[in-house]
């Protein structure tokens, strides 16, 4: 084999001739520090849903009627000038006498230090086995409790709640996501490499379920889903309403790429090399566009997420016993409860964080997908 | 040119009998009909109806027909006489209940829409031609915000803010005094200080998309040849900025009229909820929690055909202003 690509300078190869794609995708990605930092934020927000019973303080549903909105607690460092570390003060209950209105104070005699790996409320990890290792917790009384974000009507903490509802809302983005991901890339590629009548009567179908009205269609699916069935299963119903709802995007995606690259030159070859459709299609056609597809799903999820959200808050989506990040809006739907309680509006917080760093995500992997930009 | 518009138009009748079919459809899931709620209900209270009695209910309901005689009997009304149907929880026509919160939600969602331009098209023209300046980097900021911050859950908020800090009660569209006062110019005054709040509400989400649209479309326009041409021609910024790229980046504006309609009818539902507005919202949901078919299906029914009418128009709209597809 004769050597021709020795170039006369004698250059020593460079990283970058030789990276493979998915390398350069990730170099690009590296520059956009925001979807970086988002990268981050959505990996510790998957971490916090998978370890939710090791760190949420507390059971989710463990009441405690002494402890109905709890402001969220301050943690201080310093008792009287001495450092000791972190704790909380107790809770100074009192009811005020004209409106009998409960009202709680900082209690600075009593210093309520928290504890790291704490023993507290037992759990099955995973349904594995039972423990009750905490992250943290407080030493204390048996009526001694820590809310770092408030309590709700129940004396339920809800940051405990919070953490937990986070596993659902989260999961049901990704679930969603999977089903429309399944639905838009089979009648997206079927549009796309059949084109003509099949692509025409796929297009209509997309556009009607696009000039449908989401919301009213949502709340008529959510409304035929009988009350009384599985909470676990009406889940699962949910995610597959939004994902009916939600592919015609993805297929547009792919079935546009598809149309672009039925006509490129590598596809030729390919076929032209005498492989069968099936291995184009698989081999050539659909790794091109993993990137298109990784972008297209990231900017889905959390129009899932905010579908999720927006069900379970109007008391069509999941229901009470399940915790959800839109079920734990519920608690805030009036204004006496937000003015009495503002802190519940924390679900509200996290669903925002969630979709913002979801977004910057999805830009910087089609940024960073984009082989063609500077 | 007609030709095509015409076209247009006659293929978004098929799509308003599917969405007929598919509203009618979504209202007949539900298991059991509307005397099985309102025997519940019943039961609730103590009384009690014999099968017989539910037998006669339903027939008098004409809930015991097949189900395509059902839907004929239902649309061919609706076609011919532009009647809903009996809102069965309500006892009255639901035309009746219909029209106005039609026209408030569609009033809100224009509104909307309107304010979504005033604030997308001005601010994203200044970021594309003032780029990583201060207030570029402000408005891209806001525009994210606005992209990840749900409708309802903007109006919690505001709700909350106005009533912890500015001791004003938003919600409603109208004061008590008003709510059922003929309309006067106070009255009239007293609606725009409530209705604001969800036209400001909904028109945030929309406008922080059109914003980094029109802002991608402008810096690519602003790069094109023919924008030299025009300042090499002695021609000032204002001018040429605003006769030229400006018209083409327009362009995705009127081809997404028709999604920010269902967006914004969407948006107006759920808001609507939590403002306790009265437009189609709230009624909307109570409908279907009550199963009462004929209305829910007449306001899921109206909605869509408005929706689809919307689309319609962004077409025509995007085939007058660009030649480009006029003449393709």
């Amino acid at each position: 084999m004769t050597d021709v690509t020795t170039s006369p300078t004698d250059e020593p190869t460079r990283v970058i001739d030789t990276a493979r794609p998915l390398t350069l995708m990730w170099w690009r990605f590296k520059k956009h520090k925001l979807a970086l930092w988002s990268l981050y934020a959505i990996g510790f927000l998957y971490f916090v849903a998978a370890f939710a019973e090791f760190l949420a303080p507390y059971d989710p549903f463990k009441h405690s009627k002494l402890h109905a909105y709890v402001p969220p607690m301050s943690v201080h460092l310093f008792h009287e000038g001495e450092f000791i570390g972190p704790f909380v003060y107790g809770l100074d209950r009192k009811r005020d006498p004209e409106t009998a209105r409960l009202s709680f104070a900082e209690d600075t005699d009593k210093v309520l230090p928290i504890k790291f790996f704490h023993r507290g409320d037992s759990y099955h990890f995973w349904g594995l086995y039972e423990t009750d290792l905490h992250l943290f917790g407080i030493e204390g009384g048996r009526r001694d409790r820590i809310y770092l974000l408030g309590s709700d009507s129940l004396g339920r903490d809800l940051l405990s709640r919070l953490i937990y509802g986070g596993r659902v809302t989260l999961s049901v983005g990704l679930i969603g996501v999977f089903f429309s991901f399944v639905i838009g890339i089979t009648l997206g590629s079927i549009a796309g490499l059949v084109g003509g009548r099949v692509d025409a009567a796929i297009q209509r179908v997309a556009e009607f379920v696009r000039s449908i009205p989401t919301i009213p269609l949502w709340l008529g699916l959510a409304a035929a889903l009988p009350i009384h069935w599985d909470p676990i299963f009406v889940y699962l119903l949910i995610t597959v309403i939004l994902a009916l709802i939600g592919w015609t995007n993805l297929a547009r995606v792919v079935r546009g790429h598809f149309m672009t690259i039925r006509n490129q030159d590598f596809v030729l070859a390919a076929q032209l090399s005498g492989a069968k459709p099936r291995r184009v299609v698989t081999r050539h056609m659909l790794p091109s566009m993993t990137s298109y597809v990784i972008a297209a799903v990231t900017l889905a999820i959390p129009e899932m997420i905010l579908g999720e959200t927006a069900l379970s808050f109007l008391g069509l989506g999941l229901r009470p016993p399940v915790i959800s990040w839109g079920v734990l809006l519920q608690d805030a739907q009036n204004l006496r409860s937000i003015s009495l309680a503002p802190w519940l509006l924390a679900p509200g917080g996290a669903i925002v964080v969630t979709i913002l760093a979801f977004n910057f995500l999805g830009d910087g992997l089609r940024d960073a997908a984009d082989p063609y930009q500077k | 040119m007609l030709w095509f518009i015409l076209k247009r138009i006659l293929w978004s009748i098929p799509t308003m009998v599917l969405i007929s079919i598919a509203t009618f459809i979504i209202i007949q899931l539900p298991p059991g009909d509307y005397v099985t709620a309102y025997i519940a209900e019943l039961e609730e209270t103590g009384e009690s109806i014999s099968a017989l009695e539910a037998e006669e209910l339903r027939a008098s309901f004409g809930l015991d027909r097949p189900l395509v005689v059902q839907y004929w009997d239902w649309i061919s009304k609706i076609i011919f006489y532009g009647d809903f149907g009996l809102s069965l929880d309500w006892k009255l026509p639901v035309s009746d209940l219909l029209w106005d919160r039609i026209a408030l939600t569609l009033m809100i969602s224009t509104l909307s829409l309107l304010l979504t331009w005033i604030i997308a098209i001005p601010i994203g023209v200044y970021s594309a031609t003032r780029q990583y300046s201060v207030f570029d980097y402000l408005f891209t900021v806001l525009g994210f915000l606005g992209r990840g911050i749900p409708d309802f859950l903007l109006a919690l908020v505001l709700m909350w803010l106005g009533f912890a800090y500015f001791n004003f009660h938003v919600g409603g569209l109208f004061s008590p005094e008003y709510a059922d006062a003929p309309w006067t110019f106070a009255k009239f005054w007293d609606l725009l200080a409530h209705l604001w709040v969800p036209v400001v509400v909904l028109a945030t989400g929309g406008a922080a998309g059109l914003l980094r649209v029109m802002r991608a479309n402008m810096l690519e326009e602003l790069g094109k040849p023919y924008v030299e041409t025009a300042y090499a021609q002695g021609m000032g910024e204002r001018e040429v900025v605003w006769r030229y790229p400006v018209r083409v980046a327009l362009n995705p504006f009127f081809s997404t009229v028709g999604w920010a309609l269902p967006a914004l009818i969407s948006g107006d539902v759920i808001t609507a909820v939590v403002l306790n507005l009265p437009t189609t919202g709230p009624l909307l949901l109570r409908a279907l929690l009550n199963q009462d078919m004929y209305m829910a299906g007449g306001f899921i029914l109206i909605l869509s055909i408005f929706t689809i009418i919307g689309t319609l128009l962004s077409d025509i709209l995007l085939t007058l202003t660009d030649p480009r597809i006029r003449h393709a």
